[in-house]
């Protein structure tokens, strides 16, 4: 029986694409299949996530998996090829513990601060810069958190690598990453998006980008 | 060289607990170091500075800190008595759930232990659907992880002894063998586990320590 692979993801959404990276840094083929988010979600996404009603979701065989992360993991257990994670479980306990970092500290400050209202942002940029500053350091000299090549935490890193810059535009705000405050992770963004494989999986910028000023223009129509 | 293995915990953590019952059920002697997280030590931040947290694992002086990180290296270094499944979708299945227990349950347990009223009832309500889908799992088992306590049932000790606990001092009626038979069967089987009772929360301390933490929080919420 030949594999049957399946991803249930959305265009814009960074969790999606981080799916879409690992797969394609696997060589693995898929079928892609655009599930609407805002609007209604379909009957096959409630059937095969029924916990979180979310993308991502990885069908293989049949078999439903959800939680970028842990759909991630299972990518690296089930095709050998290019490896996502070191094989020293020391430095897969390291690049986990980052991985874990990003997820739970950098993205929820981010995006605390990119949608705060004025007199919040101060406090929220600040709580935000110092988890970019932490997750600099992790860099250590590297040029991708993996090493030479694009591992776990850059996968999950990926909407500081993409997303974050182009939502800097949208709204204005250049405050969170910017060469001056974090030269090593700006540089970083630069080498992620010119990777071939990440190149691949990353949504059309100009799209993205109006999706996000409409976004911002409904905020700044609600205040 | 012999291994050299410390685990810097607290008492009252599940977090910490968790890591006790997987050195335990290897058979890994480890050093075990109790911080006072009013005051803590020179070590734990030097070990743990980006969330300065109980617990951390140092083996061979190399420091691992997040529970559930620390579990994964633990069933990697040592490979006897291994805690994961051997089969990546049933080891993806152990992982969801984890992540379900750390990101729902125990975030909405801080929400019900914290808030009140209506909020509170609001935070019950979102806890009894989450341990329902989390009991659908031990259905058709004797324990989470099948035949045998593995990943699972150890991130789940919180249900054992800690989560009854909240509850006793909260007063409140969310967590009972007539809600949760299934879950209530599968910890009269881990109670009956020798290190699982060894990783116990002894009782009347716990019970003091969360009066004390929710009224010091409802007192600076004033």
């Amino acid at each position: 029986m030949s594999e049957e692979v399946k991803v249930l993801g959305n265009w814009g959404s960074c969790f999606s694409r981080r799916v879409e990276l690992a797969l394609k840094i696997k060589g693995v083929e898929y079928e892609y299949i655009e599930e609407d988010v805002y609007g209604n979600k379909s009957p096959l996404l409630l059937k095969y996530n029924p916990v979180h009603k979310k993308v991502p979701v990885l069908l293989h065989n049949g078999k439903p998996i959800a939680e970028s992360l842990v759909i991630i993991e299972y990518i690296e257990e089930t095709w050998k090829g290019t490896p996502i994670l070191p094989e020293d479980p020391y430095e897969k306990a390291m690049a986990r513990f980052w991985t874990k970092f990003v997820d739970e500290k950098c993205l929820p400050a981010l995006w605390r601060a990119v949608w705060s209202p004025e007199n919040e942002r101060e406090k929220a940029v600040e709580e935000a810069c110092k988890c970019l500053e932490t997750l600099q350091s992790a860099l250590n000299g590297k040029r991708f958190f993996g090493g030479d090549t694009v591992g776990l935490v850059d996968i999950a890193a990926n909407f500081i690598g993409f997303w974050l810059r182009i939502i800097q535009e949208a709204t204005g705000h250049g405050d969170l990453l910017s060469a001056e405050k974090f030269p090593t992770l700006f540089k970083w963004t630069d080498e992620f998006v010119s990777c071939s494989v990440v190149k691949q999986s990353l949504p059309p910028r100009d799209k993205l980008l109006a999706f996000f000023k409409a976004r911002v223009a409904e905020a700044n129509a609600s205040k | 060289m012999a291994d050299q293995v410390k685990l810097f915990g607290m008492w009252a953590s599940p977090y910490s607990r968790r890591v006790e019952l997987a050195l335990k059920l290897k058979g890994i002697p480890y050093e075990y170091i109790e911080e006072d997280l009013s005051n803590k030590s020179c070590l734990l931040l030097k070990y743990n500075p980006v969330h300065q947290k109980i617990p951390v694992l140092v083996h061979n002086g190399k420091p691992v800190a997040e529970s559930l990180v620390i579990l994964e290296y633990i069933d990697e270094t040592w490979t006897n008595n291994p805690v994961l499944p051997q089969d990546p979708y049933d080891r993806a299945m152990a992982r969801f759930w984890a992540k379900f227990i750390d990101e729902k349950i125990l975030i909405t347990t801080r929400k019900v232990s914290l808030a009140s009223g209506k909020e509170q009832e609001q935070a019950i309500e979102e806890i009894t659907e989450q341990l329902k889908l989390l009991e659908n799992e031990l259905k058709g088992k004797e324990y989470f992880s099948g035949h045998n306590i593995g990943f699972l049932d150890i991130v789940a000790n919180f249900l054992v002894f800690w989560f009854g606990n909240v509850q006793e001092v909260l007063g409140i009626d969310m967590f009972s063998e007539e809600k949760f038979p299934v879950i209530f069967e599968w910890i009269q089987k881990l109670v009956k586990i020798d290190v699982v009772n060894e990783c116990r929360i002894p009782k009347e301390k716990h019970l003091d320590y969360i009066r004390t933490r929710v009224e010091a929080f409802k007192s600076s919420t004033k």
